[in-house]
């Protein structure tokens, strides 16, 4: 029974996680039209709704192309080798509550009430979060070993701008995480989202939260930190030599971990699945119809918050695509090592200091939040963004023109 | 800065110690081959690596190869090549009319091309020595100025979207979009106008020309506002663009930089002001001047520069309301050609016709040169006439050639993605450059 519902959840998520990549690529596609007073894909379907599919077809009859000059295996293995962690991630993330063992209170308290077996989340592992880290970390070999084995000058430095660029993040993503693990005082998935009780855990971890938005934004190399497929640099970066279906597993990958890394901040520093008045539903839910039917309710209204939180962070990250520039190799890496490291080390000292020292968690949450706030203030202040240093001037037609 | 008075040194402008001429002159400007980077010599060693960008990528705005030789994202070396584009337009001008010649020079700098009709037709104005009526003059500043914003847009989106700020590129094309709708209106085609003719207009101004134009330059300064809340305090854009690909003025006048990159040096240059054509003194405008000569200058000036070109066709405007319906071609039969009204009963009207299509006007011996402000920088015309009706041989002086030369002066040293939003900040219209 429970080999037959591990398999269902895999499948229903894999199913899912591909439809809603492919639908993010719509959903960025118009939302970017929106913004560029475009209208956007609405020909294959009611709103284009058809395009994903289309655009799968598509992909599907395209050649499959394999340059002469390119390492085969390594060339076939690296888009499996992207889109497995991308797709693996998704097996720790607690989706929802909807909890089969029992009532609706387990998913609050974390089964002190009662059992609590959540069928919206595959894996319930104690060590979750160095799960986490490890699955996004090994998707770097996909993008570094395609651009190495297409065997193009192009590809290479792609991956190699993609090697240099994940593992630097990785660094500031890690100790942001770091953070949130010592606030929440455990590396279980479950348990971090039930912690956050009292306070989201944005709160005590503010600076935490705008280093790991940071550097998950480079992780999964999305706008303004798209350096690895710079298409106006290097036409398209680690997949310049990839097409048909190989290609589309690239995008696939970028595409999921986007939605993985937003889903991540959310499960952090959003509170999850949880929102206010959640537990009131199921109560009241409850009540009225028996547990069984309560902790459905809290499964389906749980579910649709977390997605709900998810597509915030997603609108966000399509808002920051279409408005911003890029920044260049030297300057990502300098905010890396120069700016995240240091930050992130002063998250996880002030973290410490303040839980030992101050008992009550609300207490807590505001001191890191003032504290946290000051330490951005203080490194905004800091950080030598260039000025404008020099001035248009208006030269009258009628003065000396010539130098 | 604001030149007063006396003329300042260029120390005192850049504040840097600087080569004079002399030193220039002793070792001379040279930009390599790409040959000599990718020369057997290169070809051992692996420090550094060639990688050959363009014809065919998406940020070398069109034709450009760019043989880079690359330390890690560090460029070495560039060597620019040209000529994938060569179209033989100044040849063909040769064996056309000079009527007819009008035409070929849309095709030069294909986004500006009233500013190329205008600097030729003025080359040929100016050896036929004839009279142009006060309306013409005046349209075609309107025009010129129409058209060097419409240029500067499609400069800043490409701009833009080179350094990944996509949306800036479309909310530029939408405005340019009007300005080519004007066009249009003016001339029946979008971007191959040819509208100026020897002599004036190829056509009298429609009568719904003004309102247009007025509905659009209401609206533009609010537009350009938006471009610079998108860009101008970005820190982003400013990371990306300030201190980036600096010029002191004395390198760039010796590489003969022209237009805007020249002006964000600090040299206010500008032929509007310094050798007026079409009555361009007249008009109250100013030069809008950099100080570092990077890539944020030359946006600043080029985003002041539409402001600029705004002013002068309000003024522009005002002056063709005042002045009515009038003439749109001179009144010299020689060269204009008569009204159908008169073909039907005048005798001679009829032999005019018939020569100007058969033979077209003979432009006296002698040779001439017009420099006038194209968007892109000083845009000459020389023609030598041996007085028959066609060209002998044209010349053009195309700022987007001439400026691609400190392409690789500026960008050495600088990383790949430094050079994408150089030779984007340049502004180089392949058509021009290889003509």
């Amino acid at each position: 029974m429970e080999l037959i519902i591990l398999i269902t959840q895999c499948l229903i998520i894999t199913l899912a996680v591909t439809t809603g990549f492919a639908y993010l690529t719509l959903f960025e596609r118009r939302l970017l039209a929106r913004l560029q007073h475009r209208v956007g894909p609405n020909r294959a379907g009611p709103f284009g709704l058809l395009q994903p599919i289309a655009d799968a077809v598509k992909l599907f009859f395209k050649e499959d192309i394999v340059p002469t000059m390119a390492d085969k295996r390594v060339y076939l293995l690296a888009p499996a080798l992207a889109v497995i962690p991308a797709l693996i991630i998704w097996a720790v993330i607690p989706l929802g509550c909807w909890n089969i063992a029992g009532g609706y209170e387990a998913c609050f308290d974390g089964g002190a009430s009662g059992p609590l077996s959540n069928v919206l989340q595959i894996a319930d592992i104690n060590v979750g979060v160095l799960y986490l880290l490890a699955v996004t970390s090994i998707g770097v070999y996909g993008l570094t070993l395609a651009g190495w084995a297409s065997n193009s000058k192009y590809s290479m430095l792609g991956g190699i701008r993609s090697s240099a660029q994940l593992i630097s993040y990785e660094l500031a993503l890690g100790l942001a995480v770091l953070g949130a693990v010592m606030s929440a005082g455990t590396l279980s998935t479950t348990e971090i989202v039930v912690g956050q009780n009292v306070l989201w855990g944005i709160v005590p971890q503010f600076l935490g939260f705008v280093i790991f938005m940071i550097s998950a934004t480079a992780e999964v190399a999305r706008a303004p930190f798209d350096l690895v497929e710079a298409e106006q640099e290097l036409t398209s970066g680690y997949n310049t030599e990839y097409g048909s279906m190989k290609f589309a597993l690239f995008f696939m990958a970028e595409y999921i971990k986007l939605i993985a890394v937003s889903a991540i901040a959310v499960m952090f520093y959003f509170g999850g699945w949880r929102f206010p008045g959640l537990e009131t539903l199921g109560s009241g839910v409850t009540d009225l119809f028996g547990p069984t039917v309560g902790a459905l309710v809290v499964g389906i209204v749980s579910l649709l918050a977390f997605l709900g939180k998810v597509a915030l962070f997603l609108f966000v990250s399509v808002w920051v695509r279409a408005s911003w520039p890029r920044v260049r190799y030297d300057q990502l890496m300098s905010l890396g090592w120069k700016w995240l490291l240091p930050l992130a080390l002063i998250n996880i000292f002030m973290t410490a200091v303040v839980t030992v020292l101050v008992p009550n968690q609300i207490l807590q949450g505001v001191i890191l939040l003032v504290l946290g706030i000051i330490v951005i203030a203080v490194a905004l202040r800091l950080s030598q963004t260039p000025r404008i240093t020099s001035q248009v001037k208006l030269a009258k037609t009628t003065e000396q023109m010539r130098p | 800065m604001t030149i007063t008075g006396e003329p300042q040194t260029i120390e005192q402008r850049t504040e840097k110690p600087v080569r004079r001429m002399a030193e220039y002159a002793a070792t001379p400007l040279t930009v390599p081959s790409p040959k000599q980077i990718t020369e057997p010599a290169h070809a051992g060693q692996t420090e550094t690596m060639v990688l050959n960008m363009g014809p065919h990528h998406p940020s070398t705005h069109g034709v450009l190869r760019l043989v880079l030789e690359l330390d890690g994202e560090k460029v070495v070396n560039v060597a620019p090549d040209v000529g994938f584009l060569h179209t033989g337009i100044e040849k063909t001008m040769e064996s056309k009319t000079y009527q007819k010649a009008v035409v070929l020079t849309d095709r030069t700098d294909y986004l500006a091309p009233l500013s190329n009709n205008l600097s030729y037709v003025l080359a040929v104005e100016k050896l036929l020595d004839c009279e142009i009526p006060e309306r013409v003059q005046v349209a075609r500043v309107l025009l010129a100025e129409l058209t060097r914003i419409g240029s500067h847009l499609v400069w800043l989106g490409t701009h833009a979207l080179d350094l990944a700020a996509m949306s800036a590129f479309l909310y530029a094309f939408r405005e340019r979009e009007q300005i080519l709708d004007i066009f249009e209106l003016v001339s029946g085609a979008r971007m191959m106008t040819s509208y100026f003719r020897v002599g004036g207009l190829a056509y009298d101004l429609p009568a719904d020309f003004l309102p247009t134009v007025a509905a659009f330059l209401n609206d533009m300064p609010a537009n350009i506002d938006e471009y610079e809340d998108l860009l101008t305090t970005n820190p982003l854009w400013l990371e990306r663009t300030v201190g980036v690909g600096a010029v002191n003025a004395d390198d760039a006048i010796a590489y003969g930089l022209s237009g805007a990159n020249l002006r964000a040096t600090g040299v206010s240059m500008d032929m509007r002001a310094m050798t007026p054509y079409c009555g361009y003194e007249t008009y109250d405008f100013d030069i809008p001047v950099g100080e570092k000569g990077d890539i944020y200058d030359r946006y600043r000036v080029r985003m002041a520069e539409m402001r600029q070109s705004v002013k002068i066709a309000w003024q522009a405007h005002q002056r063709l309301v005042d002045i009515g319906p009038g003439p749109y071609m001179t009144e010299n039969r020689k060269i204009a050609p008569p009204p159908k009204s008169e073909i039907t009963h005048s005798m001679e009207s009829l032999i005019h016709h018939f020569k100007l299509w058969t033979e077209g006007f003979r432009v006296p011996r002698g040779d001439a040169y017009v420099g006038i402000e194209s968007p892109r920088g000083i845009l000459g015309t020389y023609i030598v006439s041996d007085g028959s009706p066609k060209p002998y041989r044209v010349h053009l002086r195309a700022p987007s050639f001439i400026n691609l030369q400190a392409l690789q002066h500026m960008s050495r040293g600088g990383m790949v993605a430094d050079l994408v939003a150089l030779v984007a900040s340049l502004d180089p219209v392949l058509g021009e450059v290889d003509r």
